[in-house]
């Protein structure tokens, strides 16, 4: 197993007021991603448990775009990997944020 | 004195050394395999039916089971090497020489013969250069032949499974070849005559029906979001821009989304009547819900699927049906329908380089080329104009010059992973390693890039037409390769004003939220779905069925 | 895309845990105990390179269903199988202890049964999990407490989950469900290939699945694949419970010796449902939920309280 941490400043605040979510299943090409609005407003951290070793820039580089595209500004996120592509991996991370900026 | 009959003489000879087993053409199972080391000869070409679909099982195990002393150094020319006896042959030295077109379930099993140097291969051909070499420089002398049932004249009777035959038969039997069929059964009278007698030499009774593989079903319930997305971005990016209405999919669960989303998400769109009316197509089965809902007119098939038989009997207006009320398909026919009269083609691929070159080959497997060479290519010898194909071609030059072609869609639908994380994006072939290490005179190119006009991947379409330069049309394909290593190297600001040009687009400027990508959009979720559809004359195959 | 997933139509085979739990609830009456941000994982799975939920595949909680209370469990079948382990089955044996021992608690336990059996990596947690979680349930039932099984997930309900399943009170199933106790590889592995074909899916859910359990008396109601048809059958199942006491024991021990009488030397499914009186058996597995559930709704076999 490897443990992979990334840190972000995001421009803002995540938008919504849920204070959890939880989305997907940890299955063979499947990720279970849970969301936490515990951090402060312009911080994100993306903790990723994963089987598959040496993909370490491509979660870098998935992230990078998630955080730019959501800016999800005060949210943990960690993630129990399945072995999930990475369009997979996105897709969960939008899901996830779209979850929590429900009102 | 020069011999100008020799053919038909040394036809007789065959016949008459056949003619020890036969009763008027019958012969019976036992004899089979002395037939064949009688009416073959050393050397021989011989198409083994051997189709996509239809195998001739039981004259397949007869000939593995000839002696090699009688019958070697066959020349193998049929479209599929399927059955492990089809590469039994090779490995006890009765066959020598191939040239085929498709090997699915013997593509691990090619290379490895190829190795052993038990195997001189010709080529690999797509369908429609084999049987077009049929008639030209590779005639069967011998064709092995599958149908449902023969009468006692020698009429064969093929159902839905037609298939390649008429063109191997029609080759064979008008060269000096011996044509020799497996049926399931001999009856009085045939419900439609598929093949005259009078081509036909031998048939045996097999002790078995022959077996037809499932290949065209697609169970809905394995679609993922992400292929539904891609589908969506392929009906409202392309179908619905350039009025596709007449067509070809490549077999796969992004076709197959795509075809479950007509009664849907298209019905939405307000496109019913204005795409996706006329097919060439096999009877996949995930069209059902679009029929149902009337959105086909017809659909010509290259052959048949195991389950839709009493479907299409039912729905003889959309399907080429004969007299007897029993599907026909052709391969040659429907091949160059695809081909020619249709505006788009759309497949799936394992891997795609910068220039749109797309490739089934990996280092260990070779799975030959089938129909998609031909279904994904621009018809350059075509002529009749039509809307999406004026189009096209518009695209594809700048201003209004006084000699214009118009351009067939070629699109390549891909998800930028496979499965098991490979990325189909790759900045060279697996393809041209192959041609090196088995010393091909040319590396196996599914499609060109040239042919290619569009990609759709999960992260949008690049539209190939729209590209002038080659650094154009590598950044685009790199604009949508998604978080593969080719994708992460793109040129971001290229990207961008590729964006603005159109020749990206992101599924927000197509006006969907990836978001919104979600099984409840197909119209059937599952095989059983399917079947209800079809007012339960879909039967679909037992391996399907978890109910 | 989550309402969608939970709306009433949607296929609650292909759904996951959570979204039977969302589905089958009255909206927003859901709590879930022990959720996935307190993260209590199996501390085993990471010494075999596997990845661990925060749930360990099990959701439980408490919530309304129509109205009334009750408490659910939820087994996540797309996880290790939806196996019984240290966490998911402590999980599933404390839920159903605090209903036995509570009685300020709802008095209806749902179970969402979708499991494989035992997790093998966990194997002696998973059966020990097994024992204690059949023995709650029948204290919790002593007790009055009403313990209802909803089968129709990915996994079914095989090995310990299907020995769970009938030990409830009451069991739903849908026609995707499967409930038995040795899966069809293993019988194949022991017993070869002629006896049952593991690959024949047909085979499989002609004797495992839940039209076959309807019928010849394993099951109480036949429930549509969607989140409607088990919050139907759960709501319908929830008004009357067996009494747990030896007069219903004894009248499902002669239930038992007499389906063995009946079909002991029954070859196939369709054999058994052709001695239950259906005049064209064969027409059963193709037959569509409502016209099937009417059909089972009238088998002597079928309908009993000997549970």
């Amino acid at each position: 197993m490897e443990t992979l941490k990334f840190r972000h400043t995001a421009e803002r605040r995540l938008s919504g007021t849920k204070s959890q979510a939880i989305i997907g299943v940890v299955a063979s090409g499947n990720l279970e991603v849970l969301l936490e609005r515990v951090l402060p407003e312009t911080m994100c951290e993306v903790e990723i448990a994963t089987p598959l070793t040496g993909y370490g820039e491509t979660w870098k580089a998935v992230v990078a775009e998630f955080v730019e595209r959501s800016s999800p500004g005060g949210l943990r996120i960690s993630i129990n990997d399945g072995g999930a592509r990475p369009d997979t991996v996105y897709l969960r991370l939008m899901q996830g944020s779209a979850l929590m900026e429900a009102e | 004195m020069t011999d100008w009959q020799s053919e038909q003489r040394a036809r007789d000879e065959r016949l008459a050394a056949g003619r020890k087993f036969v009763t008027g053409k019958m012969v019976s199972p036992n004899d089979t395999t002395a037939l064949l080391e009688a009416v073959v000869r050393p050397k021989d070409r011989i198409c083994l039916e051997g189709d996509n679909q239809k195998q001739a099982d039981f004259l397949a195990a007869c000939l593995a089971k000839a002696d090699p002393k009688v019958l070697h150094d066959l020349h193998v020319v049929q479209s599929g090497i399927v059955l492990p006896e089809h590469i039994d042959l090779f490995e006890k030295g009765i066959a020598k020489k191939l040239d085929f077109s498709f090997s699915g379930p013997q593509s691990h099993a090619i290379p490895r013969v190829l190795k052993s140097g038990k195997v001189e291969l010709g080529a690999i051909h797509t369908y429609i250069e084999l049987f077009a070499r049929y008639f030209v420089d590779l005639t069967p002398h011998v064709a092995l032949t599958v149908a449902r049932s023969a009468d006692r004249a020698g009429n064969l009777y093929m159902g839905p499974n037609t298939e390649d035959s008429p063109a191997v038969i029609e080759a064979t039997a008008f060269k000096g070849g011996v044509v020799v069929a497996q049926v399931n059964e001999v009856v009085e009278t045939l419900p439609r005559v598929d093949i005259p007698g009078d081509r036909v030499d031998f048939v045996v009774v097999a002790p078995k029906a022959f077996y037809v593989e499932p290949l065209f079903t697609r169970d809905p319930a394995s679609i993922t979001e992400i292929q539904i997305l891609a589908a969506m971005m392929a009906i409202k990016g392309i179908y619905a821009e350039y009025g596709i209405k007449r067509l070809n999919h490549g077999i796969g669960f992004n076709t197959a989304a795509i075809e479950l989303l007509l009664p849907t998400y298209a019905e939405k769109l307000g496109l019913k009547g204005k795409i996706a009316t006329h097919w060439a197509l096999n009877p996949h089965p995930t069209l059902i819900p679009a029929i149902e809902s009337g959105w086909v007119k017809q659909i010509h098939s290259f052959g048949s699927e195991v389950g839709m038989d009493d479907y299409m009997r039912a729905r003889s207006d959309i399907y080429f049906t004969g007299r007897d009320g029993s599907m026909s398909s052709s391969r040659l026919y429907c091949q160059l329908a695809g081909h020619y009269a249709t505006d788009l083609f759309i497949g799936s691929t394992l891997q795609i380089d910068l220039n749109g070159n797309s490739s089934t080959v990996t280092a260990d497997r070779i799975a030959g080329f089938g129909g998609a060479p031909n279904m994904g290519a621009d018809a350059h010898g075509r002529r009749h104009p039509s809307e999406p194909w004026l189009k096209a071609g518009r695209e594809a030059v700048d201003g209004h010059p006084d000699l214009m072609r118009g351009r067939k869609l070629v699109v390549q639908i891909v998800e930028s992973f496979s499965e098991k994380m490979v990325p189909a994006f790759v900045e060279k072939l697996d393809s041209l390693d192959l041609a090196e290490t088995f010393k091909l005179d040319l590396a196996p190119i599914m499609i060109y890039g040239d042919d290619v006009t569009h990609i759709v991947s999960e992260e949008g379409i690049a539209n190939l037409l729209l590209c002038r330069t080659a650094e154009e049309r590598e950044q685009a394909i790199r604009g949508i390769a998604g978080f593969t290593e080719v994708g992460r190297r793109r040129d971001r600001n290229m990207v961008e004003k590729l964006r603005e040009r159109k020749i990206i687009r992101r599924p927000e400027d197509l006006g969907i939220n990836p978001l919104d990508a979600h099984r409840s959009l197909l119209a059937a979720r599952s095989i059983e779905d399917l079947m209800r559809w079809s007012g339960n004359l879909y039967d679909p195959p037992n391996k399907f069925r978890n109910w | 895309m989550e309402d969608a997933a939970t709306s009433g139509q949607a296929s609650w085979f292909q759904a996951t845990a959570r979204q039977r739990v969302m589905g089958l609830l009255d909206p927003n009456s859901f709590t879930e105990f022990l959720g996935p941000s307190e993260r209590v994982r199996s501390p085993h799975l990471h010494l075999f390179d596997l990845p661990s939920a925060f749930d360990d595949g099990v959701v439980i909680g408490r919530g309304t269903l129509d109205g009334k209370p009750v408490l659910v469990a939820a087994q996540e079948g797309q996880f290790m199988g939806g196996t019984f382990a240290e966490v998911s089955g402590a999980k599933l044996v404390g839920l159903v202890r605090a209903a036995r021992d509570h009685s300020n608690l709802p008095r209806i336990v749902l179970l969402l049964m979708d499991s494989g059996g035992v997790r093998l990596q966990e194997a002696n947690a998973g059966e020990l999990a097994v024992a204690e979680l059949m023995r709650a349930i029948a204290q919790a039932r002593s007790a009055g407490v009403a313990v209802i099984a909803l089968v129709g997930g990915r996994a079914g309900a095989f090995g310990g989950a299907g020995l769970t399943t009938a030990t409830c009170s009451r069991i739903a199933v849908s026609e995707q469900g499967r409930i038995a106790v040795s899966g069809p590889e293993v019988i194949e592995t022991n017993k070869g290939v002629e006896e049952f074909d593991a690959e024949d899916k047909a085979l499989v859910w002609s004797t495992d699945g839940g039209k076959n359990r309807r019928l010849i008396g394993g099951a109480d109601i036949f429930a549509e694949d969607s989140m409607d048809g088990f919050r139907t059958a759960a709501k319908a199942l929830m008004t009357k419970v067996p009494a747990f006491d030896l007069k219903t024991m004894q009248a499902e021990q002669e239930r038992l010796a007499m389906r063995q009488k009946q079909f002991g030397a029954c070859d196939d499914a369709v054999s058994m449902w052709r001695i239950l009186g259906i005049k064209e058996p064969e027409a059963i597995r193709d037959m569509d939920s409502k016209e099937f559930a009417a059909l089972a709704n009238g088998i002597k076999e079928a309908n009993h309280d000997a549970r």
